[in-house]
């Protein structure tokens, strides 16, 4: 019995030491669960180039993903590649320490990342890149051409233009915009999708240096122009949920759309015969600059734990080449921000040029880090505020006094 | 020889027991003494940090905004609890009698009114949401149809309807258990008793009030308990039908919803906080057990033992 005992140990370490050798076998996990197909097709190009490694993915609910990708990392049981979250939510894993550090050297593409890529997925404390990030996303005003064409409308340029369209649309018995407040984060995307000219890059540039609030007029007019153009909205808008707005929308029932890019895909997919056009946000007096806002979606990272760390970076690094960037953009229909990718389809390829002028997306890149964090303030008071509940200098001040439990350069 | 046969009982007693009782210790005391500890801590994202004492207790109930967020949702989970005492189980006992008297038809009632109950959660939520679609929902098309039309109303979209709407829909699915509780309880009751209490009125108010009343006590306080822990704990359809942040501005923000987007984080707004999320579950846990204790208690002492 004990000799029985004995050989099948030594027979077991011989096997668990020789595997390696043998395959490399990766986890990786995604929450794009809709994307799946498509990871299968990257993985299998990455595979077929390097056959001693095989990766299979894993798909999570994207709701819950940050939650059980957290208790499977602090259990010992995480994947070994990992879609991680930007910014706030890359932190809370990313500082924990269960991420591997990457640098130029371990994953050359990084070298060629624009920075703001790089800073969504760099962790405040120790500066570090932790994942190689995968896609931009932009805030901007999503059209119906079809719509727009019948009823002989251009993209509108300025704040009063966008009124007359919208007017247009709804005398044509459509809804001018399909936007609902019903789910809270929509309630943020539109003041970036309709407002970022009007806040404009002076408000940003002086929001970092911590010399104004959000109290500040630039932001407050954004918001009272949301006010303005929120009668554009379907009637009963504040219980009108994400998803029903969606399909207002991809039903073509609506004009326009404001919201993230992310949202063409998913429209196309809803409704292929769409013909959709985009347009910044537009601008309160003629000449002024158009701005679009901008966000990184998240990024691949490394375990640090993983019993494979070369066939991590050879896999992370794959991730961060232009080849990748060029089948992601074209399969997923999303903007990759590694440089040199080219966009097939003309309205990433607009997508893109607008992304030249833009701000960021204030509250997820710089105020999601710490409660009450600047998006759930802003998609409260702007929820409130849209359903006539507050003024704009209301929900400006309400915003800001929430930042300033935390943020010094706002509690003067 | 006893001795033996004996401690051949205390093992087979043992081994029956032991299995139970790992797996609650594992799965229930456990997590809750985890949590317990977890509340004492700082934390960064997932890392524990120091030990900070009554720090996260003292954030969510004393510091602002936590602490008025606190208070909103603990608001709401009263209004739901009372509500719901009123129409769920109030409702429910007057159907049980009328159901217990076998008016015409009861038969088919009793199937129809418990029939929500055997659906899950996340099909009422999803249902009633659509009901509820401010542009296609059939509650809205229903009142314009008939020429209501100040009805029509964004019904989980504006901060005067929203929790309501919440308390209908949950009263809807849920009126079927106190119902067959209390009807279950009426059914105990000697039909004796009631022949005799017939002898001496008609009423049947005198007769729910002196005979019927005192006698599903047993069942009063089961239903009251649950209803209790049930409102306190209530999660599932706020999180299907609003969302997490209670949406529209946290007009529908019950303390469920609450400590799971403190504790977890919400995808689309906020940051993970263990600690204060720690502490949020400790004080509901606390004030769940307490006063369910307390209140269990209380009302046994009043029923009548038949």
């Amino acid at each position: 019995m004990k000799k029985y005992l004995v050989r099948s140990a030594a027979l077991l370490g011989a096997v668990s030491m020789a595997l390696p050798a043998f395959a490399q076998e990766l986890s990786f996990w995604s929450w794009r669960q809709e994307d799946r197909e498509q990871y299968e097709q990257f993985i299998a190009d990455f595979e077929a180039d390097n056959p001693d490694i095989t990766i299979s993915l894993e798909t999570i609910e994207p709701q819950n993903y940050n939650t059980i990708l957290s208790t499977a990392l602090a259990g010992d049981s995480g994947p070994d590649i990992m879609m991680v979250r930007a910014y706030g939510a890359f932190e809370t894993v990313a500082e924990a320490g269960y991420l591997m550090p990457l640098d130029e050297e371990t994953v050359p593409g990084l070298a060629d990342m624009p920075k703001p890529a790089l800073e969504a997925e760099t962790l405040r404390s120790d500066g570090k890149i932790y994942a190689v990030p995968f896609a931009s996303q932009t805030m901007l005003v999503i059209y119906n051409k079809d719509i727009f064409d019948q009823l002989g409308l251009e993209e509108p340029e300025t704040w009063d233009e966008l009124l007359e369209v919208s007017q247009a649309i709804e005398d044509a018995g459509m809804y001018a915009f399909a936007n609902g407040t019903g789910t809270a984060w929509q309630n943020e995307t539109i003041v970036s999708a309709l407002g970022s000219s009007i806040i404009g890059e002076d408000f940003y540039n002086d929001l970092m240096a911590g010399e104004t609030d959000f109290t500040d007029p630039r932001f407050v007019e954004a918001l009272e122009a949301l006010v303005e153009i929120s009668e554009y909205f379907p009637d009963g808008f504040t219980g009108l949920d994400y998803a029903s707005a969606q399909q207002l929308f991809a039903s073509g029932m609506a004009g326009m759309f404001a919201g993230g890019s992310f949202e063409i895909a998913n429209f196309m997919s809803q409704n292929p015969d769409l013909d959709l056009g985009v347009f910044p946000a537009p601008v309160k007096e003629e000449g002024d600059q158009h701005l679009v806002g901008l966000f990184f979606d998240g990024g691949y990272a490394g375990n640090a734990q993983t019993e494979h760390p070369e066939a991590v970076q050879k896999f992370l690094s794959y991730l961060a080449s232009q080849e990748f960037g060029q089948q992601f953009a074209n399969s997923l229909g999303n903007i990759s921000p590694i440089p040199g990718v080219e966009f097939e389809d003309p309205l990433l390829q607009e997508v893109a040029e607008l992304n030249q002028n833009s701000i960021p997306y204030i509250m997820l890149v710089h105020f999601r880090y710490q409660e009450p964090s600047g998006s759930v303030l802003i998609q409260s008071e702007v929820q409130e505020m849209l359903a006539g509940g507050k003024t704009p200098e209301e929900a400006a001040q309400a915003v800001t006094e929430g930042i300033a439990t935390y943020y010094e350069p706002f509690q003067q | 020889m006893p001795r033996l046969r004996l401690t051949g009982r205390t093992l087979w007693i043992t081994a029956l027991i032991v299995p139970p009782l790992a797996v609650m210790a594992t799965f229930v005391a456990y997590p809750i003494g985890s949590a317990l500890a977890y509340a004492f801590y700082d934390w960064q994202g997932l890392q524990r940090g120091e030990f900070v004492g009554l720090q996260n207790f003292y954030n969510v109930l004393f510091t602002e905004p936590f602490a008025s967020w606190t208070q909103r949702a603990f608001m709401h989970n009263i209004i739901v609890f009372f509500s719901l005492m009123v129409i769920q189980n109030g409702t429910g006992f007057i159907l049980a009698y009328a159901l217990w008297r076998e008016l015409p038809g009861a038969a088919f009632h009793r199937v129809a009114v418990f029939l929500p109950v055997v659906l899950s959660t996340v099909i009422i939520g999803f249902l009633w949401k659509l009901f509820f679609h401010p542009i296609f929902g059939p509650v809205n098309q229903i009142f314009r149809g008939v020429g209501l039309d100040f009805l029509a109303q964004p019904w989980l979209g504006q901060s005067s309807t929203a929790l309501g709407s919440l308390i209908f829909v949950n009263a809807w699915a849920w009126i079927g258990f106190p119902t067959l509780v209390f009807l279950a309880g009426m059914q105990r009751i000697p039909t004796e008793l009631l022949d005799a209490a017939r002898m001496e009125t008609d009423s049947e108010w005198v007769l729910i009030k002196k005979i019927v009343w005192p006698l599903v006590a047993p069942s009063a306080t089961v239903v009251f308990i649950l209803l209790f822990i049930g409102s306190f704990n209530w999660f599932e359809l706020p999180y299907i039908m609003v969302g997490l942040d209670g949406s529209p501005f946290g007009s529908t923000d019950v303390l469920g919803l609450y400590f799971y987007r403190t504790a977890f984080g919400n995808q689309s707004a906020g940051v993970q906080d263990f600690g204060n999320g720690s502490a949020l579950a400790v004080l509901i846990f606390l004030f769940i057990a307490v006063v369910a204790a307390f209140w269990t208690v209380r009302l046994r002492k009043r029923e009548i033992q038949l």
